[in-house]
């Protein structure tokens, strides 16, 4: 090989340093308030996997903040009969009999890569988006509910009457599953979910959401800098809902 | 699926019959139905293909929005829904209960029903406000 091409290749890989650091120094600057836009305009990529970090030591017993701004944004108003009212957020709360320890935690979908209720789906309404959100299509949803007995989460409600009042960007209907959709709306437009948000302004900043795919977005050096858990990691799901404070 | 070809043939007819709201309808006997006008000075489309055809948007619009996250305001069911509101007495878009609803006051004149607003909000987003010019109604 001559030392011409030589040179033409460090230059080629002094260049890609050089824009991969570019990429990385920028987005670290907003990514508090506003995430990147990086599905806004083209839609879904696979370039990102969006993700959530909760982290159990800051999340208080009684605080109800998530749900509250969940049921707000989706317009989850109750029936009355909480046994059949649909629950895109469960805070559970759990208690570790050797230390005396209480455990605090949000438990939503958990947007696996690998989610077993896109596989039972007979219509392909359960799927998952190339940036990791798994969502119901109810247009396609026939409400047999299997999966809502795939998922080991429990996360996803069927809704057994028929609703009226729904919000614009939360269509919802009788006779279909849904579950939490990481705010996909939200997220669309450049913006934190909606528990996210919630969870920051009631002053416990237990929840960090982001790009996983990005090392330098929050939730990512988050990561990096605790250990983390996920829920029935057992399965081999790779949730994208990571949680600290919790015991192995 | 024959009952659905049967329904375009229908609707097809009605159109073509019907034709465009206006002086072709003003000495006929045949009943028609009132539609509201929209906000807007001009659609996505123009209103001949609107008729036959919004159907065929909303549908492609929503499997690009559910599937791909691509938002677009202009084809959004949303959209559509921020120019054709119809204010009430009190200024505030009516619902689907009303028969007064743009949608519904052609559909149930067609008498094809639909189920787009058992989950989709029939008002647009808040914010909305009649216009000055009043030609919403």
């Amino acid at each position: 090989m001559s030392p011409d091409k030589h040179q033409g290749r460090r230059g080629l890989l002094g260049g890609l340093a050089a824009m991969t650091l570019g990429a990385t120094v920028a987005p670290g600057v907003a990514v508090y308030t506003a995430l990147p836009a990086k599905s806004a305009a083209g839609g879904a990529s696979d370039k990102v996997r969006w993700g959530l970090l909760v982290d159990s030591n800051k999340c208080a017993r009684d605080c109800t903040a998530c749900i509250a701004a969940c049921g707000e944004e989706h317009g989850l108003g109750g029936t009355g009969r909480p046994a059949s009212d649909a629950q895109w957020i469960r805070k559970l709360n759990l208690h570790d009999p050797e230390t005396g320890k209480d455990h605090a935690l949000p438990v939503m979908c958990q947007h696996c890569a690998e989610p077993p209720c896109v596989d039972v789906c007979p219509t392909g309404a359960s799927f998952k988006r190339a940036d990791g959100i798994v969502l119901v299509d109810r247009h396609t949803c026939i409400g047999c509910r299997y999966c809502m007995m795939a998922c080991p989460y429990k996360a996803r409600s069927f809704i057994h009457e028929a609703l009226t009042d729904q919000k614009p960007q939360a269509p919802r209907g009788k006779g279909t599953v849904e579950g939490c959709s990481f705010c996909v709306h939200r997220v669309d437009a450049g913006k934190q979910p909606a528990c996210v948000e919630a969870c920051r302004r009631s002053g416990h900043g237990a929840m960090t959401f982001g790009d996983l795919r990005d090392p330098d977005s929050e939730v990512s050096r988050a990561l990096g800098e605790k250990a983390s858990v996920r829920i029935r990691a057992d399965l081999g799901l790779d949730p994208a809902v990571h949680y600290q404070g919790l015991p192995g | 699926m024959p009952a659905l070809t049967a329904i375009w043939i229908c609707l097809t007819v009605a159109v073509v019959a019907f034709g465009a709201p206006g002086s072709a309808w003003a000495a006929d006997r045949v009943p028609k139905p009132e539609i509201a006008k929209a906000a807007g000075t001009e659609c996505v489309r123009d209103a001949d293909f609107m008729r036959a055809n919004h159907m065929r948007l909303l549908r492609h619009q929503r499997d690009a929005t559910v599937h791909r996250g691509r938002r677009p305001d202009e084809e959004s069911l949303k959209g559509c829904l921020t120019c054709h509101a119809v204010p009430d007495a009190q200024t505030r878009p009516v619902g689907f209960d009303s028969p007064e609803h743009f949608c519904r006051s052609c559909h149930d004149y067609a008498a094809v029903s639909i189920d787009c607003f058992e989950c989709h909000a029939a008002r647009p987003p808040p914010g909305w406000q009649v216009k000055a010019s009043g030609v919403n109604k």
